[in-house]
């Protein structure tokens, strides 16, 4: 029997252990990524010619970061690695990329997606300033770049990732002039019993905490944001945000970092045609994965941050058990005892994740509560009144419906950063659940896909 | 039990053809109920290319398109609501002197039909539409036609009704229809029952499931037409462009929406259900666009790709619709099954159904598209694409 065709998605931490199971079973699967270097979004690698160590780059995670780095680089000869290969496309079986402008296939038995996550956003009125860059860019261009966004800089969220990069910019130099979290913090002791399910992990959040008491910035939680101030040629120039106590309160600052925790890029396993489920504690649809990321599709798994936020020790865990999976249903032998040990660290990773989950919470009436004349749609331009006007007055009870009928959705993210607030609005307005108004269906090309790649077809 | 629902007409099926005959059946005087499966305008007429395209038709489908084209003029006065009619022209074009030839024997048929073309070649051609590529030949210019905002059009009219009056119910399908004792009756899956005087049948592609429950089964079959739209850029391309062919492959269209989006489709079709409902563009399909939208305007290689969708649409194998009174039961019509190019004629059928139905006549020929003719033999003509 010829071996069979197993195509990962995603570079990162849950596609590299993946992959490394798999080659460990004698198989020698085909690794696809966008990115020019492997090592995913945490542990992402700089662009070659810089030169900074693995302490200034990944801080308490270096360890970690450097062996999955060795361990990529011994499993290179063994694997099908095409980096700069971005999936544009899935179906019949077949993985669709582009790469260098040219349009490829990739024929599988066995689809592993571990395309990771991306921020959570929520609008706020003013986000559309030049200045306002979500988390994850924010954290890019430092660890890529080494550039900070702005010279003061104020972190509006929740979610580790907030807290994470606001000390790590204040370490790199970068002027942050406020940290202001929604989430109480009450919200982050009642998780305490769930975040103990990794004791370590919650000894280096503690410190994390700790050291953003001491780098002097200033730190309000439970705020509610008001809005980001700009000027058309200045861009970003403040913040305001309702303090616990209830005062209103301005920040200066040029430049903002926003985000609300993270949101699995599910975009291809919607392409795959795999079934997705209402979380009601995340408050947002996700893909249906059994304990070990088998979907609903047969041949097609899910693993890391890409299907649950879980962090890259737990998508590490999940490749590794995808790969298993994989490996099950293809009839080959599984290392039954790693498999066992796995899914026990693996339930441990999903414990954390909840706790997380709790700690900071998605602030679903912060987006039911936007004024009227905030922008939703950055892409389109289209105001949260104008997506009230079609739940109220025109029936578009449904996100679709409401995508339809005022193109909120319709640009260049596809709704991946107004969707999820969009969806609040549209539930509000029309009193209806969350869970009923569903989901923006995902549509092909998954990144923007260039005309001339028609160009150099066989 | 509650007492059954009664209206002087039944639609079953809310796409743009039973919206606009809802909506001029009270203009008309009827009481008018309409039920859809899911919201009005939700499959083929709010996911189509947005064609407003009478050229190229049918020949005997024009004078129907021409009383389409009058209303789309004046629809947003009548509706009260904008739904982006932009009469742009629309311009077939030729990559050879075969279908050049076609074209222009096409605009000379058509002008008995008021239909008027204007036959373009070379410099002049060039001239007033510089963006076009080297391959093209030549092009019938028809300064009329243009395009709507598909998502926009059909529950435009569904709301216009409902404020004239008729009664939409939506998410709500109809499992069986019967007459009985002279008036219609039909049967909800939720169980409510709904009665009529008379009744319309615009299911599209599922109309023969209705239709073949008073023994009229039409032979329709569902594909995917397959679409894309790219990034916005300034509003720079104004008529509709579509390419004549005999090649499936090279089929192409696409129009610019004063957004600055360019909307484009055409090739091969590509799978869809009407048991799942849905309908899936094929990754080669748009790849295979790719290389064909450059050969009508190259500029446009420049641009990106940043949605694809399909929608279910059923076809009938001579390529015409089924409209009209049935063949075997009186007081029951018909307007579903219109492969590929409804939405331009939406309008104008539900304006001629509703004529039909409150006066027992129609001053539009519509003859050629009876359901009768799947009771004897099939004819073949084929009618555009789009
Ligand atoms: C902006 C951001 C910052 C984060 N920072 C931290 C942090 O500092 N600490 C922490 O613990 N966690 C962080 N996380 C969470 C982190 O993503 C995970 O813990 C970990 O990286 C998840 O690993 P993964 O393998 O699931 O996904 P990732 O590491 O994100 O890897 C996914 C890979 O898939 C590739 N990919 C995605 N889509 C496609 C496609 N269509 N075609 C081809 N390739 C594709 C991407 O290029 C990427 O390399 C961050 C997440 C984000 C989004
Ligand atoms: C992708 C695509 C591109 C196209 N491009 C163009 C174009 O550019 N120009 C053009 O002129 N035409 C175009 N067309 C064709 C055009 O969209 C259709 O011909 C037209 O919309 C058909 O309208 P309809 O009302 O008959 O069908 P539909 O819009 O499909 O409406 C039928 C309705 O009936 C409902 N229904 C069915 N069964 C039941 C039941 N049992 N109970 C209750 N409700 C029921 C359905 O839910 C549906 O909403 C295109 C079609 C597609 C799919």
């Amino acid at each position: 029997m010829a071996d069979p065709r197993i195509v990962i998605v995603g570079a990162g931490p849950a596609g590299i252990r993946a992959a490394g199971a798999l080659v460990a079973a004698g198989l020698r699967p085909i690794l696809l990524d966008e990115g020019q270097r492997d090592g995913g979004q945490i542990y992402r690698r700089q662009p070659e010619g810089f030169t900074r160590t693995p302490e200034q780059l990944y801080g308490t995670e270096a360890a970690r970061a450097v062996a999955l780095h060795e361990s990529f680089e011994r499993l290179k000869p063994q694997i099908a690695y095409h980096p700069r290969h971005l999936v544009w496309n899935v179906a019949d079986g077949v993985v669709h990329t582009i790469s260098e402008g040219k349009p490829g296939q990739f024929a599988y038995d066995a689809l592993i997606i571990a395309a990771g996550a991306t921020d959570r956003l929520l609008p706020v009125k003013g986000w559309q300033h030049a200045g306002v860059y979500s988390l994850g860019g924010a954290q890019i261009a430092l660890k890529a770049q080494a550039c900070a966004i702005g010279r003061r800089v104020v972190f509006l969220g929740t979610g580790p990732l907030l807290q994470l990069v606001a000390l790590q910019y204040h370490k790199a130099g970068a002027g942050v002039v406020a940290l202001l979290d929604t989430s109480p913090f009450r919200r982050q002791v009642m998780a305490l019993p769930k975040l103990a399910a990794r004791p370590g992990m919650l000894v280096k959040g503690l410190r994390l905490v700790g050291g953003l008491m001491a780098s002097g910035m200033a730190i309000h939680r439970g705020v509610t944001p008001v809005e980001i101030h700009g000027e058309a040629e200045a861009g970003v120039t403040g913040v305001s945000v309702r303090l616990a106590s209830g005062r209103i309160r301005r920040f200066d600052c040029d430049a903002v970092g926003l985000g609300y925790h993270l949101r699995p890029e599910a975009q291809l396993a919607d392409l795959a045609r795999c079934a997705f489920t209402f979380d009601p504690k995340t408050r947002q649809y996700w893909p249906e994965i059994d304990a070990e990321g088998r979907s609903s599709v047969p041949g097609v798994y899910l693993a890391g941050d890409g299907v649950r936020t879980q962090g890259a020790d737990g998508a590490e865990i999940s490749g590794a058990l995808a790969a298993c999976a994989v490996l099950a249903d293809l009839g080959r032998a599984v290392p039954e005892a790693e498999r066992a040990a796995l899914r026990a660290r693996a339930r441990i990773m999903e414990r954390f994740r909840e706790g997380i989950a709790e700690a900071y919470p998605w602030p679903a009436h912060l987006a039911a509560d936007l004024p009227d004349e905030a922008i939703l749609c950055r892409c389109e331009g289209i105001t949260v009144g104008e997506v009230r006007e079609a739940a109220t007055g025109k029936g578009a009870d449904e996100v679709n419906r409401a995508k339809a009928l005022t193109r909120v959705g319709m640009g260049r993210c596809q709704g991946r950063y107004c969707g999820h607030a969009g969806a609040e609005i549209v539930a509000a307005a029309s009193g209806v659940p969350l869970e009923a108004v569903g989901r923006l269906r995902g549509q092909a090309p998954v990144k923007p896909l260039a005309i001339s790649a028609g160009e150099s077809q066989p | 039990m509650t007492e059954p629902q009664r209206s002087d007409v039944l639609i079953i099926g809310g796409g743009i053809m039973g919206a606009s005959a809802a909506f001029f059946l009270r203009q008309r005087g009827k009481s008018v109920t309409l039920i859809e499966r899911g919201l009005i305008g939700q499959q083929a007429s709010g996911t189509n290319f947005g064609n407003v395209r009478r050229q190229g038709r049918y020949l005997p489908q024009l004078p129907l398109a021409n009383r389409s084209r009058a209303i789309w003029g004046r629809l947003n006065e009548m509706l009260g609501e904008d739904a982006e009619f932009l009469p742009s022209g629309h311009l077939r074009l030729a990559y050879s002197e075969e279908m050049a030839g076609r074209i222009e024997q096409y605009g000379r048929d058509a002008r008995p039909y008021g239909l008027e073309l204007q036959m373009l070649s070379g410099n002049v051609l060039r001239d007033r539409f510089p963006f076009l590529g080297p391959e093209i030949r030549a092009g019938s210019y028809s300064p009329l036609d243009g395009h709507a905002n598909p998502r926009l059009a059909a529950p435009a009219f569904g709301r216009a009704a409902k404020r004239a009056g008729a009664v939409i119910v939506e998410r709500t399908e109809v499992l069986s229809v019967e007459q009985e004792g002279g008036s219609f009756r039909a049967l909800t899956a939720d169980g409510r029952v709904f009665r009529a005087e008379q009744m319309l049948i615009t299911a599209g592609a599922w109309g023969s499931r209705l239709s073949q429950q008073f023994g009229e089964p039409a032979p329709l079959v569902v594909h995917g037409p397959q679409m894309a739209v790219t990034e916005p850029v300034p509003y720079a391309l104004e008529p509709v462009l579509g390419i004549a062919t005999t090649i499936p492959e090279e089929i192409i269209y696409l129009r610019q929406v004063k957004r600055g989006n360019i909307v484009f489709g055409g090739g091969i079709r590509g799978p869809a259900s009407a048991e799942t409902l849905r309908a899936y563009v094929k990754p080669e399909n748009t790849l295979g666009q790719l290389a064909q939208i450059t050969r009508i305007v190259p500029a446009l290689r420049r641009l990106n790709v940043i949605r694809v969708w399909s929608g279910i649409e059923s076809y009938l194998p001579d390529d015409i619709p089924i409209m009209g009174p049935s063949a075997r039961v009186s007081g029951l019509h018909y307007a579903f099954g219109f492969c590929g190019h409804g939405f331009q004629l939406g309008p104008g059928v539900g304006d001629v159904m509703a004529e039909l139905i409150a006066t027992g006549q129609t001053s539009t020929p519509i003859e050629p598209f009876t359901i009768a003719r799947f009771a004897s033999k099939a004819t073949n003509q084929t009618g555009g694409h789009e």
